[in-house]
């Protein structure tokens, strides 16, 4: 069973729609037995940085989270997936889950539009398995106004917007990050959630 | 590199999918959710669900339609018609709308852009604009469906739209809806120049070269087509085909 973490930010139907629609099974939740006893953790969120760090603070699901990531798989999606990093500068400086190095800071980019909107083409930097069996020229739908910055070696897959963007980060181990919404990218985001699924022992 | 993205628009009433001809001359042609798989298939990069009927059972039926298209197509979704309220808002987002699309409820009470932004994240709010030219050589903005002239500017209006915190804006020309003429290229422009949030590009288009025009000739990040997809004149992946031709960045279906 996966956990789809349930923090009370954004829109996580569409994440438990999309593992529906691909027969993998999955729950909302917010029980931290659950979250422990689930065989992957899947962390959505929209929403801003502090405001979420303080939910999953108050909450006391950062230990757990920080925990089980390295047990098991775990995809943080699009806010999710900035919250892996040690901080970010959004409205505030704000520790973050510290699960990859590095920070989140905004896209500053004259002459194109802010927030990142759109579908952009997913360019691999470093293979994983997530991206098993997508297309060379694989597009994917990103909605974000913030960018992990981090080390080559945690980018499996960026976009190019002005700049380089991380698209796909990854600790190397379980953790996987992805900046895009692969519940909303069409089949090349299914596929990239039934990789994910395939990594459940 | 960003694709320039193509929205198939479903109007919807009562349930079923309507195209009339600059608002008028209505007539139903078929069930939206399977309108939405089709396009879906072809290669669409995000849908629209305008809800024509705007009365209360209306609103029911359409969040039905969005609930079974968010389980079955996995791209973008947007409502519009009839929102007027944050409560609507939410309703909608939960019925699985990635986004929301307002126009006369903006224009009536555009604090509502700033607080719906504000509550779920400017990436959700959609301002549709409806606008026509005046005798004065600019643009004026109307609502209620092309019916009512606010005498107010429409530079003067995306600017205040774009600061309120509007994620992206849907401009309709009604000098172009429903001509098959081509998209408003010089209200584009206009409107393009005065904000830098994604404008998607609305009403004319009613061939294959209408798109590749929009996108050469405007800074539009999409465009919005409804009646020339429902009559299969042309399907979405003809015109994303006919784009990559012209070397115009698009995803492949």
């Amino acid at each position: 069973m996966i956990a789809i973490i349930d923090y009370g930010a954004g829109n996580i139907f569409s994440v438990k729609n999309a593992l529906d629609y691909l027969g993998l099974e999955s729950k909302l939740t917010s029980d931290k037995q659950e979250i422990r006893n689930a065989d992957a953790l899947i962390l959505p969120g929209v929403g801003a940085f502090p405001s979420a760090m303080k939910m999953l603070n108050d909450s006391g699901l950062t230990e757990i989270i920080k925990t089980e990531a390295v047990n098991k798989p775990f995809l943080g999606i699009c806010l999710g997936m900035q919250l892996m990093f040690e901080k970010g500068y959004e409205i505030e400086e704000c520790a973050g889950l510290g699960l990859i190095s590095g920070s989140v800071e905004r896209i500053v980019e004259q002459d194109l539009s802010v927030p990142h909107m759109g579908w952009n083409m997913l360019e691999v930097l470093n293979d994983c398995e997530l991206l098993n069996g997508l297309d060379a020229e694989s597009y994917v739908y990103f909605v974000h106004s913030y960018k992990a910055v981090c080390d080559d070696k945690n980018i499996s897959a960026f976009c190019e917007y002005g700049s380089r963007i991380p698209a796909l980060a990854y600790d190397g181990k379980m953790a996987y990050g992805a900046q895009f919404h692969p519940e909303k990218s069409g089949d090349t985001g299914l596929r990239i959630l039934r990789n994910f699924g395939g990594l459940i022992k | 590199m960003l694709a320039k993205r193509i929205i198939p628009c479903l109007d919807v009433r009562n349930g079923k999918v309507v195209k009339g001809v600059k608002f008028e001359g209505i007539k139903d042609v078929g069930d939206p959710v399977k309108y939405a798989e089709e396009y879906n298939k072809q290669g669409a990069d995000e849908l629209v669900f305008y809800d024509i009927t705007a009365s209360h059972e209306g609103r029911g039926v359409i969040l039905d339609v969005v609930r079974e298209t968010a389980r079955k197509v996995f791209v973008p979704l947007t409502v519009g018609g009839g929102i007027s309220t944050i409560e609507d808002f939410r309703e909608t987002l939960r019925a699985g709308a990635d986004k929301v699309s307002i126009n006369s409820s903006a224009v009536k009470n555009p604090s509502l852009i700033k607080e719906a932004s504000d509550i779920f994240g400017s990436q959700c709010v959609v301002v549709g604009i409806d606008a026509k030219r005046n005798a004065e050589g600019r643009f004026s903005v109307y609502i209620n469906g092309g019916r009512i002239d606010m005498k107010l500017d429409l530079i003067e209006w995306v600017k205040k739209v774009e600061e309120l915190g509007a994620g992206e804006i849907c401009l309709n020309s009604i000098d172009t809806d429903g001509t098959k003429e081509g998209f408003d290229i010089e209200m584009l422009n206009a409107v393009c120049e005065a904000v830098k949030i994604p404008v998607i590009a609305s009403g004319g288009c009613g061939k294959l070269e209408d798109f590749s025009e929009v996108f050469e000739k405007t800074k539009a990040s999409a465009a919005l087509a409804a009646s020339m997809f429902h009559f299969k004149e042309v399907t979405v992946a003809e015109v994303k085909e006919h784009l990559k031709k012209k070397n115009i960045p698009v995803r492949e279906g």
